[in-house]
């Protein structure tokens, strides 16, 4: 590691934005187009960092005209988001993303279709993150890499006042003292080994509980993706002309359409899973280095032909990535129920727009957009009433200031056993409350010890809060999992198979020392009929 | 994960050292870069991508190493095949490496209409 300073950097700014992902990036520009001064820190390179960079997001993208396009599609979703979202927020995001994704013309070669009509809905993800990045240095917003954030200051009031971290290239701390925070910080698969996951440890949802916010929809937390068995890669196109295998090379049933997750889960539950793509037509095999110029660098490195040769698959977990819990928005700015937090993308709860299922590529992307700028609007507004000022306290706690004598405690058993309540699929996506009741209590005794003793040095101490984040994150989940006493949407229990009406509600949930969960009191959206 | 970094090819630009997302990379005692932690490597293939020397290699594996031969793997035409297709720097002008992503959705509309086809 290159020089090890002691000393810190201490700035002040209107706005932090904390994540230099998809939504990071949209609220640290939209935050500076009020006027605000905008610092956003990243864990690693504002560009490569987060799901987005190393995937290619389609976002949710109906015409305003004619007006029953966007209405239909509100009504639909509605429907198979089991009623938790909500379609004034809905609206919002589809206006929103479809207002926005052409002013980036400037930064990403927007391509045209053969009828010469420019497309926007689709943005391959290096490219896409590449134009974000250069869209907010072109703003001049202060962008810090390779600076993790580590914990939030606090004012007296409950307000926060900025976070710190680390250089870890650098050398040293950063201090930045702010009017307002926005955590962007992105959803976390537990190191799952999803595609571009590994910046995400839900370091966000861990620094928001902190300082007093509550999360929602972490029951949502059991979706999957298929990749090459030890390959990282967890690009789904081609796999819609996949055939499956059991070891015994006889075809596993899938139902027609994209829901495989379950059957491909049941199956490898009895053992190894085998796929081909030989359905993919000759002009699609064609072009897809052009469309995922990622998706065969495994193929092409083994040397195998997935248009021919079977290859083992698994399925990784994404956590709150494409599962949908996360902070509660409390207002329409995307603010948390702390003063001066702000929460966006897959940091923030997407149950608003996805409902109780996933929200996939298209709708999360659009929320990251929406609500991206959202926060950093609200940021900013709060901001021109509350002046950036030192004298918050730091709050960080778990991996941090430990609650009695630090001890030496190993981080990969620590993180190994907290991947095995939250990511086994008998345990996750076949759920059961005696499963969950025990989850809960390994999670309980992993958590007793890590708060009680464990911190970091600074090699170390990244890794220790991102354990602490994951570990606390996991009692969320499944706490959740449990107070949902029903099955609906994502989450499904084998004791519960039947959808409740008791439970149409979002649950919260919240705590670090204690773990609580509460039914959201806000009004049940309108169900559309 | 990340197995080489081709000496004799790395210009000593140190891209590969900004933009790794997992801080893998580090800048050794001759200014150039050398993988200093490859267990933090996430295989993400970014630092592939923004090597404008095509001087960086990426294993398959996710979960362990895999030591490559280099002289293989200089003859193998792996090496800069991502920034190629994705038409990135020197390739930005030719017409076999554009941008098509935008052709996804119609790529999983052909597979839905597919599977409605073969439906029983």
């Amino acid at each position: 590691m290159s020089n090890h300073r002691q000393d810190t950097l201490e700035l002040t700014t209107d706005v932090l934005v904390i994540g230099g992902g998809l939504a990071g990036t949209w609220a640290a520009s939209a935050a500076r187009r009020t006027g605000a001064s905008v610092i956003l820190v990243d864990k690693g390179y504002c560009g490569t960092s987060g799901v987005t960079a190393t995937a290619g997001p389609g976002h949710w993208w109906v015409p305003p005209d004619p007006a029953e396009l966007r209405e239909n599609t509100i009504r639909n979703r509605l429907k198979t988001g089991f009623g938790l979202n909500d379609p004034e927020w809905m609206n919002r995001v589809l206006a929103l993303t479809w207002e926005s994704l052409p002013t980036l013309a400037k930064f990403y070669n927007f391509s045209k279709d053969e009828n010469g009509m420019m497309q926007y809905r689709a943005l391959r993800g290096p490219e896409y993150m590449r134009a974000l990045r250069n869209l907010v240095d072109s703003l001049d917003v202060t962008v810090l890499d390779h600076s993790p954030a580590l914990e939030l200051l606090q004012h007296s009031d409950g307000s926060v006042s900025g976070a710190r971290g680390i250089r870890r290239q650098k050398g040293g701390d950063w201090q930045v003292n702010a009017g307002a925070v926005v955590l962007a910080t992105g959803g976390t698969s537990f190191l799952s080994r999803l595609l571009g996951s590994h910046t995400n440890t839900g370091d966000g949802y861990l620094m928001a509980a902190e300082a007093g916010a509550e999360l929602s929809g972490m029951e949502f937390t059991s979706y999957y993706t298929v990749a090459p068995n030890h390959s990282t890669m967890t690009r789904s196109m081609s796999y819609a002309f996949a055939t499956y295998y059991d070891e015994d090379g006889v075809v596993i049933p899938m139902p027609p359409g994209p829901d495989t997750m379950r059957p491909l889960a049941r199956a490898l539950l009895k053992g190894r899973v085998f796929c081909d793509l030989h359905r993919t037509p000759e002009d699609i095999r064609a072009k897809v280095p052009v469309i995922s110029p990622n998706f065969m660098l495994p193929f092409r490195r083994w040397g195998i032909d997935p248009y021919k040769d079977r290859f083992e698959v698994t399925l990784h977990g994404e956590g709150t990535i494409r599962g949908i819990g996360g902070l509660r928005v409390a207002g329409r700015d995307c603010r948390t129920s702390v003063p001066g937090l702000f929460a966006a993308g897959d940091a923030a709860t997407r149950e608003l727009v996805a409902g109780a299922i996933s929200g996939g590529g298209n709708i999360n992307s659009a929320w990251a957009v929406s609500s991206g700028q959202w926060a950093g609007q609200g940021a900013a507004r709060y901001a021109r009433k509350h002046e950036a000022a030192g004298g918050g306290r730091p709050i960080g706690q778990a991996g941090l200031r430990p609650g009695s004598a630090t001890r030496h405690v190993d981080l990969a058993a620590a993180l190994a056993a907290v991947q095995r309540e939250v990511l086994p699929y008998d345990k996750n996506i076949f759920r059961s409350g005696d499963r969950l009741e025990q989850s809960g209590t390994v999670l309980e005794d992993i958590w007793t010890e890590f708060h009680s003793h464990a911190a970091g040095n600074f090699q170390t101490v990244l890794r220790t809060r991102e354990t602490a984040a994951m570990l606390a994150t996991a009692r969320w989940c499944v706490a959740s999992a449990l107070a949902r006493n029903e099955s609906r949407g994502m989450h499904q229990r084998d004791d519960r198979p039947q959808t409740s009406a008791r439970f149409n509600r979002r649950i919260l949930v919240g705590g670090l020392q204690k773990v609580w969960t509460r039914t959201d009191p806000a009004p049940k959206p309108e169900l559309a009929s | 994960m990340i197995e080489l970094v081709i000496e004799e090819r790395c210009s000593g630009c140190n891209a590969c050292v900004e933009i790794c997302p997992t801080n893998v990379l580090e800048i050794g005692s001759d200014s150039s870069p050398f993988i200093a932690r490859q267990n933090e490597c996430q295989t993400c293939f970014m630092c592939e991508l923004y090597c404008v020397e095509d001087a960086i290699y990426v294993g398959p594996y996710c979960d362990r190493p895999d030591p490559v031969d280099r002289e293989s793997i200089l003859a193998s035409g792996l090496l800069g095949e991502l920034r190629r297709y994705h038409g990135w720097d020197e390739w930005a002008a030719d017409p076999r490496y554009s941008n098509e992503h935008w052709q996804m959705e119609k790529v999983f509309l052909r597979a839905r209409d597919m599977a409605i086809c073969t439906a029983p």
